[in-house]
C-alpha cells in the first residue's frame, strides 16, 4: 500500500512542534482524510476544524505545502511519491491548537458592514442579468483563506483593513439591484478599502473562484474613485444628482 | 494499521518550542519564477523605451510613425525629445492600470513577491491611501488621455495604409494594425473603462438606457477578463513596432511591401 | 467544582442552521433577548450542503400550483403519515417565508420576467423549488446570518451543549463546553429551542456533516420529550460512490430536476419499472414524452407531457437504485449512471456549478462531457422530537423544537426541497413559541447547583480514563452497525442483532477515555457525541422494528407491504422511562375533512 508523509504541526498557542505521521493513501483521498487517519489512529487530540468535507462549508482551512487551501480539496495524488507533505495552521489569525485558528475577528468585522436596505416600496421584479454579478459574490464560503493570504492582513497585520471576504460582502450588498445604502465612505474609511493594492492573491486562492479583485473590490475601487478623487465625476454627480435614493 | 508509526522529525528545535510558521514561506515550487519573469519584462521595456525616448530620431520614415512619437508633437520652443511630450500618457496610464500595479508591487516592491511568502517589502504599509500611490485613483484620467493618443495611432495606421502613392500593404503596416488592434484590446478591457461605461450601475434593466449600458459594459467584461494577456501582448507590440520602423529606418529590414 | 460561565437569556436557540438562525430571529424581532448556541463557527452548519431549493407554492411557472397542491404533494410523499396540521401550515407559509427571505437580500435566480425560478423536484407536481443554482442553503444561511448579526443576537460559536437543566418540569437551562478551550458554561434559560439537524454521522455513508449527532434528538429525550416517527431514515438516492474518499457526498436532486436521466450498466432507463402504481399516471411513459417536459421546462415553456420518471420520491428511487446494484446490474463502482451530459455544458455548468466542480475536482468526472456514477447516501431523518404544529412547542414546557431534530412534518418520507422551507416555517413559528412562552412565564425557573455538577462531571469523566476506549473505535463500530442491521432495507433478525450490539457499545461508551488536555479536543468532545449518536441509533433501530410494514422510507423485507389498517393511523413514539427507552404506538391526529376530500379528486386540485 502507498504511503503519504505528513508534516503536521502540533501545538497550543502558536509554540509547539512539527510532527511527521505515515498514513496510507486510498484512491481519491484528500488531506482531510489523512489528518481524519491520524486522528482515528494515533492522536484523538489532534484539532482540526471541518464539516462537511465537501468544499461547502468552507471550515477545513490550512496551508498545505504553504498554500492556503480546504483540506477537503487537496488531492493526496497531487503530490509526489513519498513527499513530505507539510500542514500549518492558517497564518493571518491567531493561533488556537494545532491546525485550528480564531478566525473571530473576521465575524466581528462583518458585522461593521452597513445591511441589506432595500426601499420600503421596493418592486421586487428584477432579471438576472442584473443579479448576476451579485450571484457570483454570494457563492462565498467564508473559508478565510483569502483573509489568510491578503498581505495587508498577513504580512503587515492591518486589521482596519475588512479584507478580501468582506469587500466580496460589500460588493454584493453595493451591486444588488433594490439596496439604497451607499457604501463608498464606508468603503474607504472604515473599510480601508485603499490598503488592498490589487496584488490578487485573494483571487488565486478563492476554492470559489470568485473574481474577487477584478469583479468585487476594483469596481468598489471605482465606486470610491467617483466619490472622493474624482472631481468631473463628483461634479455630475452633484448636479444630477446620484443613483442611491 | 499496524505499519503505521509515527515518527518524530529531526527539526524540532531543540530546547525550545517552535513556531507555526517560520521563515519566508513552505512552498516548495518556484513561486520566485513569476516576479522574476515579470520584472525581467518590464526591465527590458523601460530600458529600451528610455533609450529610444532620448535617442530622439529613427522614428519616422515614409508614412510610418513610431507609436512612440505618436502623434507627433514638434515645436520649435522644445528642445527635447517630442516623445517626452506624449509618452507620459500611456506610462502613465500603464503605471496606474489594476494589473500592472499588481504585477510590479509584485515583482518590483515585493508586497508581496508572490502570495503566502514571508514579509519583504518595506517597513509602514500605507497601500494606495498614501503619496505616492494614492494617484493610482487618477487612473481614468489615464485612460481618457490614453484614448485619444490611441486615436492618433489607428490614424497613423491609416496613413501607413493610405499612402500618397497609393494603397500599401507591407510588414510595417501590417505589423502597426496588429499593435493597435492589441492596444485597443487593452484599452477596451481597463477596469476604469469597464467601471464608466456600466459598472457604476446597480439596476441594468431599470430602462432602455440603462440596457444598452449592459451590452456595452458585458463587451467591455469580455475583454477584462484577459486584461493581462492583453496588457504584454500590447506591451511587446508597441515596443516592437517601433524596433520595426527604427530597423527599417536605417536599412537593417526591408519594407517587406506586398502592394 | 471547576469553573464555569455564567449567561442569561429569555430565549436559547440550540443550533445555528436555517431553523436555528430563524427562530433566534423571530425571537429576538419580539423582544425577549435570545442567545444562539452552534457547535460549528456561524453558517457553517448543515443547511449550507442543502443543494437543490427551497419549496413554495409561489407558482412563478407553473401558475397552477397552489399551497392545497403542495400539501397534497407532501402528505402524499410522507405516505399520509404526516402531522397534517403541519403539513398545511407548512405549505400555506412557505411562499411567504421565501419572500420574506429575498426582502432580507437572498438573490434567488429569475425567470424570465423577473421573478423567483422553480424547479422541478421529485414528488412535486409542479415546478415549485425556488433555487440559486445548486447552492440554496447557502444563500439561506447567509442570508438569515446576515439579517440576524444586525439584530443583537448574541452567538456563541465553536459551544456544545450537552445537558438541558430542568427547574421541575420546566426548561432552566443548558449546561456546555466550548469547543476552543474546553472551558464550561452555563446557560439560564427560560425557554430552548432545539434545531440541531440530524443524525446521520451514525452511518457510514452519509450526506451529513459531522455535527449530525443527534443532539437535539438526545437531548430532548434525556428532557423527558418523546420522538416520533424514528424508523423513517431517509437515503438519497444520488450521493457519489468514487473515488472511497468522496463516498456519500450529495449530488443535488437537481440533476434529475434539470433533467438527469438514470441508467443501469446495460443503458437502460430502469427508472419506469419501479414506479409505484399509484402515482404511475403521473410520470411519462415514454422517453419521448420525458424529453418534451425537459425541453418544455429548459425553455420555460408550458406541457401537457409528464415528468421524467426519475423525478419519483426518493425513498422509490433510491430503492430502485439499490435493487439494480443488487442484481448486478450496477456500475463499475457500485452505483448506476445519471447522466446530464447530453445538455448543452454551459448551461449545465450555470445552473449546477457545485456538481461540475465536485465531480471535476474530487473525481476527475467531467459531468458536462459523461455520467455521473450515483448511488443512495443517508440523507435525512424524518423522525424527531414530537412538537405542537402551531408553536413547535415539545411536550416538556419551555422546550421547542424546529428542523429536522423535530418529527412530524415530513411523515414517513420527506419530499427533496421541503426541508429549507419546513426550516424557515417552523423556525420562525418555534422562536415565536419561545419568545411568547418566556414573556408569559411568571417566575424564573432556577438550576440547581447539584444538575450542575452532574453535567459537569458527566464531561470531565473521560479524562480519568486516558487509557480507555478509543471513541474513534466506537463511532466506527457503530457505523457499522447502523449500516449493516438498520440500512435501506431492514428485518426483524437484522435489527434485533443491530439492538443487541448497540446495548454492548452502550456499556463500551462508559469506557471511553481521552488524553490530552480539554483545549479543542476533538477526542474528547467525540466522547460525548458518541452518547446522543447512540440515543437517537437505537430509537431508530427500536421504532424500525416495531414497524411490521413498509411505508415511505421504511422498507422490510419481512414485511413488503404497506399496511394500511394496522400501522397507517399510529406514530411510534419513544421516550425516556427510568434507564430503559419505551416505545408506543400513538394515534396519529386526524384530519379534518375539507382536507381530507383534496384527496379524493382525481387531479390535484386548488380551491
Amino acid at each position: 500500500m502507498r504511503e503519504a508523509l505528513l508534516k503536521v504541526f502540533r501545538g497550543e498557542k502558536d509554540s509547539g512542534e512539527y510532527v511527521t505521521y505515515k498514513v496510507p493513501i486510498e484512491e481519491g483521498m484528500v488531506v482531510l482524510d489523512a489528518i481524519h487517519y491520524i486522528q482515528a489512529n494515533f492522536s484523538p487530540e489532534l484539532a482540526v476544524r471541518w464539516n462537511c468535507k465537501a468544499a461547502k462549508c468552507g471550515s477545513c482551512s490550512a496551508e498545505v505545502n504553504g498554500r492556503p487551501s480546504l483540506m477537503c480539496k487537496s488531492r493526496m495524488d497531487k503530490f509526489a511519491d513519498g513527499e513530505e507533505i507539510t500542514v500549518q495552521p492558517i497564518k493571518s489569525f491567531p493561533h488556537v491548537k494545532d491546525l485550528v485558528s480564531d478566525v473571530s475577528w473576521n465575524y466581528r468585522a462583518n458585522e461593521k458592514i452597513p445591511a441589506f436596505t432595500p426601499a420600503a416600496d421596493a418592486d421586487w421584479t428584477f432579471y438576472q442579468e442584473d443579479i448576476d454579478r451579485v450571484q457570483e459574490f454570494r457563492k462565498c464560503i467564508e473559508c478565510f483563506l483569502c483573509q489568510d493570504v491578503c498581505h495587508v492582513i498577513r504580512d503587515h497585520d492591518r486589521k482596519d483593513f475588512l479584507g478580501p471576504r468582506f469587500m466580496v460582502r460589500s460588493a454584493g450588498l453595493e451591486m444588488h439591484p433594490l439596496d439604497t445604502v451607499d457604501r463608498t465612505r464606508f468603503l474607504k474609511e472604515e473599510g480601508g478599502i485603499g490598503l488592498c493594492n490589487i496584488t490578487k492573491c485573494c483571487t488565486e486562492v478563492c476554492p470559489e473562484s470568485i473574481h474577487i479583485t477584478d469583479n468585487a473590490i476594483i469596481p468598489l475601487k471605482e465606486r470610491v474613485v467617483d466619490e472622493f478623487y474624482d472631481p468631473i465625476a463628483k461634479f455630475f454627480k452633484t448636479v444630477f444628482g446620484g443613483k442611491k435614493k | 494499521m499496524t505499519d503505521s508509526t509515527k515518527t518524530e522529525t529531526p527539526s524540532v528545535a531543540a530546547g525550545g518550542a517552535q513556531k507555526a510558521h517560520t521563515g519566508l514561506t513552505t512552498r516548495k515550487d518556484n513561486w520566485w519564477l513569476e516576479p522574476a519573469l515579470v520584472a525581467c519584462g518590464f526591465t527590458l521595456f523601460i530600458v529600451y523605451a528610455t533609450f529610444r525616448v532620448f535617442e530622439n530620431g529613427h522614428y519616422e520614415i515614409g508614412s510610418y510613425l513610431s507609436p512612440f512619437y505618436s502623434p507627433k508633437f514638434a515645436f520649435d520652443w522644445w528642445k527635447f525629445s517630442p516623445a517626452i511630450l506624449i509618452l507620459w500618457i500611456p506610462a502613465g496610464f500603464r503605471a496606474t492600470c489594476y494589473y500592472y500595479r499588481k504585477a510590479y508591487y509584485r515583482a518590483y516592491f515585493w508586497d508581496p513577491p508572490g502570495c503566502s511568502i514571508g514579509h519583504m517589502g518595506g517597513h509602514n504599509y500605507t497601500g494606495e491611501t498614501k503619496f505616492p500611490f494614492v494617484f493610482q485613483n487618477a487612473h481614468r484620467y489615464f485612460f481618457y488621455l490614453a484614448s485619444i493618443v490611441l486615436i492618433f495611432l489607428w490614424y497613423d495606421v491609416y496613413l501607413a495604409f493610405f499612402q500618397p502613392t497609393g494603397f500599401v500593404v507591407s510588414g510595417i503596416n501590417l505589423f502597426m494594425l496588429l499593435n493597435v488592434i492589441l492596444l485597443s484590446g487593452y484599452s477596451g478591457g481597463c477596469h476604469a473603462c469597464r467601471h464608466l461605461v456600466g459598472g457604476r450601475l446597480d439596476c441594468f434593466s431599470k430602462c432602455e438606457s440603462t440596457k444598452q449600458q449592459f451590452k456595452l459594459w458585458h463587451l467591455v467584461t469580455k475583454l477584462n477578463e484577459h486584461h493581462m494577456l492583453w496588457a504584454w501582448l500590447s506591451l511587446f507590440s508597441v515596443g516592437l513596432t517601433d524596433l520595426l520602423i527604427r530597423s527599417y529606418e536605417m536599412g537593417y529590414v526591408p519594407e517587406m511591401r506586398f502592394f | 467544582m471547576a469553573d464555569y460561565e455564567i449567561h442569561e437569556h429569555d430565549v436559547l436557540v440550540i443550533g445555528a442552521g436555517g431553523a436555528g438562525l430563524r427562530a433566534a430571529i423571530e425571537a429576538s424581532s419580539m423582544g425577549v433577548s435570545v442567545g444562539l448556541v452552534c457547535k460549528s463557527l456561524l453558517g457553517k452548519a448543515h443547511t449550507v450542503m442543502a443543494e437543490g431549493g427551497v419549496a413554495a407554492a409561489l407558482a412563478n411557472v407553473d401558475p397552477k400550483d397552489g399551497w392545497e397542491t403542495h400539501f397534497q404533494d407532501t402528505m402524499k410523499g410522507g405516505k399520509m403519515l404526516n402531522n397534517w396540521r403541519m403539513a398545511q401550515l407548512h405549505a400555506q407559509e412557505a411562499p411567504e417565508r421565501v419572500k420574506e427571505l429575498e426582502r432580507w437580500g437572498a438573490v434567488f435566480d429569475r425567470t424570465k420576467n423577473g421573478k423567483i425560478l422553480q424547479r422541478a423536484f421529485g414528488g412535486h407536481t409542479y415546478k415549485r423549488l425556488c433555487h440559486v443554482g445548486d447552492r440554496t442553503g447557502l444563500e439561506m444561511i447567509r442570508t438569515l446570518q446576515d439579517r440576524g448579526v444586525h439584530q443583537g443576537i448574541k452567538v456563541y460559536m465553536e459551544c456544545c451543549v450537552s445537558r438541558l437543566l430542568k427547574d421541575g418540569d420546566k426548561i432552566a437551562g443548558a449546561f456546555g463546553y466550548y469547543r476552543e478551550d474546553g472551558r464550561f458554561v452555563l446557560f439560564k434559560a427560560k425557554a430552548i429551542v432545539l434545531a440541531t439537524g440530524g443524525v446521520g454521522k451514525s452511518f457510514t455513508v452519509t450526506s451529513n456533516s459531522w455535527e449530525y449527532t443527534g443532539d437535539g434528538h438526545a437531548l430532548a429525550y434525556d428532557a423527558g420529550a418523546d420522538l416520533i416517527d424514528m424508523e423513517f431514515v431517509q437515503f438519497h438516492p444520488t450521493g457519489m460512490v468514487w473515488p472511497p474518499g468522496v463516498r456519500g457526498i450529495l449530488v443535488t436532486e437537481g440533476v434529475r430536476g434539470e433533467g438527469g436521466i438514470l441508467r443501469n450498466k446495460d443503458g437502460e432507463r430502469f427508472m419506469y419499472k419501479y414506479l409505484p402504481e399509484s402515482t404511475k399516471n403521473d410520470f411519462a411513459a415514454t422517453d419521448e414524452e420525458a424529453k418534451t417536459w425537459v425541453d418544455a421546462a429548459l425553455e420555460g415553456k408550458q406541457t401537457e407531457a409528464r415528468r421524467p420518471p426519475e423525478l419519483s420520491t426518493r425513498d422509490n428511487v433510491a430503492r430502485a437504485i439499490y435493487q439494480e446494484v443488487k442484481a448486478g446490474r450496477g456500475s463499475e463502482h457500485g452505483g448506476v449512471y445519471l447522466d446530464i451530459s447530453y445538455q448543452d455544458p454551459e448551461r449545465v455548468k450555470k445552473k449546477l456549478p457545485s456538481m461540475y466542480h465536485q465531480f471535476k475536482d474530487l473525481a476527475d468526472v467531467d459531468i458536462t462531457a459523461g455520467p455521473m456514477e450515483v448511488g443512495p447516501t443517508m440523507h435525512y431523518i424524518m423522525g424527531g422530537v414530537r412538537v405542537d404544529a402551531e408553536t413547535a412547542a415539545t411536550r416538556v414546557p419551555g422546550l421547542f423544537a424546529a428542523g429536522e431534530c423535530s418529527g412530524g412534518m415530513h411523515g414517513a418520507n420527506r419530499l427533496g426541497g421541503n426541508s429549507l422551507s419546513d426550516l424557515i416555517v417552523f423556525g420562525k413559528r418555534a422562536g415565536a413559541g419561545a419568545a411568547d412562552y418566556a414573556k408569559k412565564l411568571t417566575a424564573t425557573p432556577t438550576v440547581s447547583d447539584e444538575s450542575v455538577k452532574a453535567a459537569l462531571d458527566e464531561m470531565e469523566a473521560p479524562f480519568s480514563r486516558p487509557n480507555g476506549v478509543n471513541p474513534y473505535d466506537i463511532a466506527k463500530a457503530l457505523n457499522q452497525i447502523m449500516s449493516t442491521h438498520v440500512g435501506i432495507y431492514r428485518e426483524e433478525k437484522e435489527l434485533e442483532a443491530g439492538i443487541a450490539k448497540l446495548e454492548d457499545l452502550k456499556a463500551q461508551v462508559k469506557e471511553v477515555g481521552i488524553k490530552g488536555t480539554k483545549a479543542y479536543n476533538p477526542g474528547w468532545h467525540l466522547c460525548r457525541d458518541l452518547k446522543n449518536m447512540i440515543i437517537s441509533s437505537e430509537a431508530i433501530a427500536r421504532s424500525a422494528l416495531s414497524r411490521k410494514e413498509s411505508r415511505g422510507a421504511h422498507s422490510r423485507l419481512d414485511y413488503e407491504d404497506i399496511d394500511e389498517e394496522n400501522w397507517g393511523h399510529v406514530n411510534s413514539s419513544i421516550s425516556k422511562d427510568g434507564d430503559r427507552m419505551k416505545l408506543e404506538h400513538t394515534p396519529k391526529p386526524e384530519m379534518p375533512d375539507d382536507l381530507k376530500n383534496l384527496f379524493k379528486k382525481k387531479e390535484p386540485v386548488n380551491a
